[in-house]
């Protein structure tokens, strides 16, 4: 059995359908992370998990028990806010505590527990200090041990790395992750981020509009993307249109309008006539320069149009002589190729015929 | 640094005076130099028909008299003590009854709110006086007319709208996500509001109480209007020195310590609420 279920939950304000049937189990111990746009639903998703929304259709479980009409307090599921709403009047101490006193622990427990859940965090001396004396991280790590210290069967957190800067997002992005595995707590995560979903989840339900357009394992979902939204979203791709043609060995096909046959693998399922796009994803995309052979059957003739030296990798867009734009990213250190391209250079755009992935629509 | 908060203060020491110059100006005119009168007058010997008797009539400059007067009978201090108990009691009779409405205010949608603070503060849109007849009307009737209840419940009528209106700045401050994290750890309504709400509101009620039981000190029209002959408040006393009795030094020295009595009250609760609030200036 699940610890959570969601079955066919749709949640209106007026005329706008926020939450649009979604349906989904989070097994227990799970790193769970809802991705999606702003407006995508997750964090109306995520407060009806909390209890202070209820679905106007389908329903939520946990441990296979309803939770309609449960209010929040009663729910053993706690909230990591993103503003992360620490109790100004009260010390880092008083506010890792209130849980507990919430439920009613004795005193001597809820010493032991706050002392414990603050050397989880790394803040052991900081129990006396009021929140508005604490850097952000700090307040990002006594929210998460305020959320923790009473062990909720879950804890959803709402974008909480969104106030940190670069630097401290990816220190937390870590801290995360060993906090996650060491208390055995089931983490549900909301975030608009792909990178930090990527690098955080065990599994991704990527959403849009209301809807789980995939649900799937982080590297599914960037080698594997279902829709061309879900491509789109997660990483760079090149998206090039596409129409399904029957070969003659019996296996499926693509054309281009602009570039011709291609050798691909549309997949299992396909019919001849479908149109849709070819999503390739750029470190997929080799270039060589004009006069070196290249011997894929993709391969097309381009210049280089526009560069970005990003220091480990450059991303080109090369345009193609043929019409499409094709971006492609290259370790600029490869072994036997230090070789960069400048803006202007005539160059050879190929990939392999199982690089890229066919999507309809 | 120093170039950045001299920037940030508002320029050159030139333009800081050219600000601050005329507030000090008046403060001095119109609140030091009366105070010092006040203060001179406690220790001269009153004049037959009211004022002063003239230094130069060989009077002393320098007489304890008054103070003498007014520690040497226990009736002062007992109206001291009275005073002190009704500025308390309609303290506390504020903070109960603007509580709520400040509350209520804070909450509604944001749109109505300026409305209601606009209703709160409407009844200072006619004259005071004859807001406090329109009391002898309706007690009246009740027969509750010249009875400590009446005076209390027109002081209370009066200062009002002081407690709701920093309640409700304070209130209207609060961080609904707050709530919503207490809920979520599992406090229900009541825990929610004696945990967060309250204890963030201590500062709204300590400015709703300074604006309330100070003034209520020294208001003479609601115990004259209202009040019984027992009813007699310090504010009375004061004005009758000065108005009845023409015992200016007299009046003078219960002003005094009238002042003093309040500076240590106040530097009270402020030793009390630097030990009981600390953490709230975040919020406050």
């Amino acid at each position: 059995m699940p610890l959570l279920e969601i079955k066919g939950v749709t949640r209106r304000f007026g005329d706008l359908v926020a939450v649009d049937g979604v349906s989904l189990a989070i097994e227990a111990g799970e790193f769970f992370t809802l991705l999606g746009p702003s407006g995508c639903g997750k964090t109306t998703l995520l407060r009806m998990i909390a209890g202070f929304d209820e679905p106007d259709q389908g329903a939520l479980f946990l441990d296979g028990r309803p939770l309609a009409g449960i209010p929040p307090e009663k729910r053993p599921v706690h909230t990591v806010f993103q503003s992360y709403a620490l109790f100004p009047h009260m010390t880092v101490a008083g506010n890792i505590a209130f849980p507990l006193e919430m439920a009613g622990k004795p005193r001597g427990e809820i010493a032991r527990r706050v002392a414990e859940t603050l050397a989880l965090v790394h803040l052991e001396e900081k129990g006396g200090a009021y929140p508005h004396e604490l850097s952000g991280g700090q307040k990002q790590r006594v929210a998460l041990a305020r959320g923790l210290v009473n062990r909720p069967r879950l804890l959803l957190l709402d974008e909480p790395l969104g106030a940190l800067d670069a630097k401290l997002r990816e220190e937390m992005q870590v801290e995360l992750i060993n906090l996650q595995r060491d208390v055995g707590v089931t983490f549900v995560f909301v975030t608009h981020a792909q990178q930090e979903a990527l690098a955080l989840s065990h599994r991704i339900a990527v959403m849009n509009r209301g809807r789980v357009e995939q649900l799937d394992t982080p590297e599914r979902l960037y080698t594997a993307p279902a829709s061309r939204f879900v491509a789109d979203f997660i990483g760079k791709i090149n998206l090039v249109d596409v129409e399904v043609t029957g070969n003659s060995h019996g296996h499926a096909g693509l054309r281009s309008p602009a570039l011709g046959d291609l050798a691909a693998e549309p997949g299992n399922g396909v019919v001849p006539g479908e149109r849709g796009v070819l999503a390739l994803r750029p470190e997929l995309v080799r270039v060589a320069a004009r006069g070196e052979t290249v011997e894929l059957r993709n391969r097309f003739p381009g210049t280089v149009r526009e560069l970005l030296y990003l220091g480990d990798v450059t991303l080109y867009k090369v345009q193609l002589e043929a019409g499409p734009v094709i971006e492609a990213l290259l370790a600029n250190a490869a072994p036997g190729r230090a070789k960069l391209f400048k803006a202007g250079d005539a160059v050879t755009v190929a990939w392999r015929h199982d690089a890229g992935v066919f999507l309809r629509g | 640094m120093d170039e950045r908060r001299e920037a940030l203060e508002g320029g050159s020491r030139w333009t800081r005076w050219l600000v601050a110059g005329p507030p000090t100006a008046f403060l001095l005119a119109f609140f030091l130099v009366p105070a010092i009168i006040v203060v001179a007058a406690s220790f001269r010997e009153p004049g037959e028909f009211g004022g002063l008797v003239p230094l130069a009539a060989g009077a002393a400059a320098f007489s304890l008299e008054a103070y003498r007067f007014v520690l040497g009978d226990i009736v002062y201090a007992e109206i001291f003590a009275a005073s002190f108990a009704v500025a308390a009691v309609t303290t506390a009779a504020c903070v109960a009854l603007a509580y709520p409405l400040a509350w209520l205010i804070a909450r509604s949608p944001r749109k109505r709110r300026d409305l209601l603070v606009l209703l709160v503060i409407l009844p200072f849109a006619s004259n005071f006086l004859v807001r406090i007849y329109a009391w002898i009307m309706l007690l009246g009737p009740a027969n509750l007319l010249y009875t400590p209840f009446a005076v209390i419940a027109g002081m209370v009528y009066v200062h009002l709208p002081f407690m709701v209106l920093p309640l409700y700045t304070n209130l209207e401050k609060h961080d609904p996500a707050l709530l919503e994290a207490a809920q979520d750890l599992g406090a229900g309504a009541w825990t929610r509001f004696w945990r967060v709400t309250f204890p963030l509101s201590l500062p709204g009620i300590w400015s709703g109480s300074a604006l309330v039981f100070i003034p209520v000190l020294g208001m003479f029209a609601v115990p004259e209007l209202l009040g019984g002959t027992g009813d007699v408040l310090i504010g009375n006393l004061i004005k009758e020195q000065f108005l009845d009795n023409r015992d200016w030094p007299l009046g003078s020295a219960l002003s005094i310590g009238l002042t003093l009595a309040v500076l240590a009250l106040a530097g009270l609760a402020a030793a009390l609420s630097r030990r009981g609030l600390k953490g709230t200036e975040a919020v406050s």
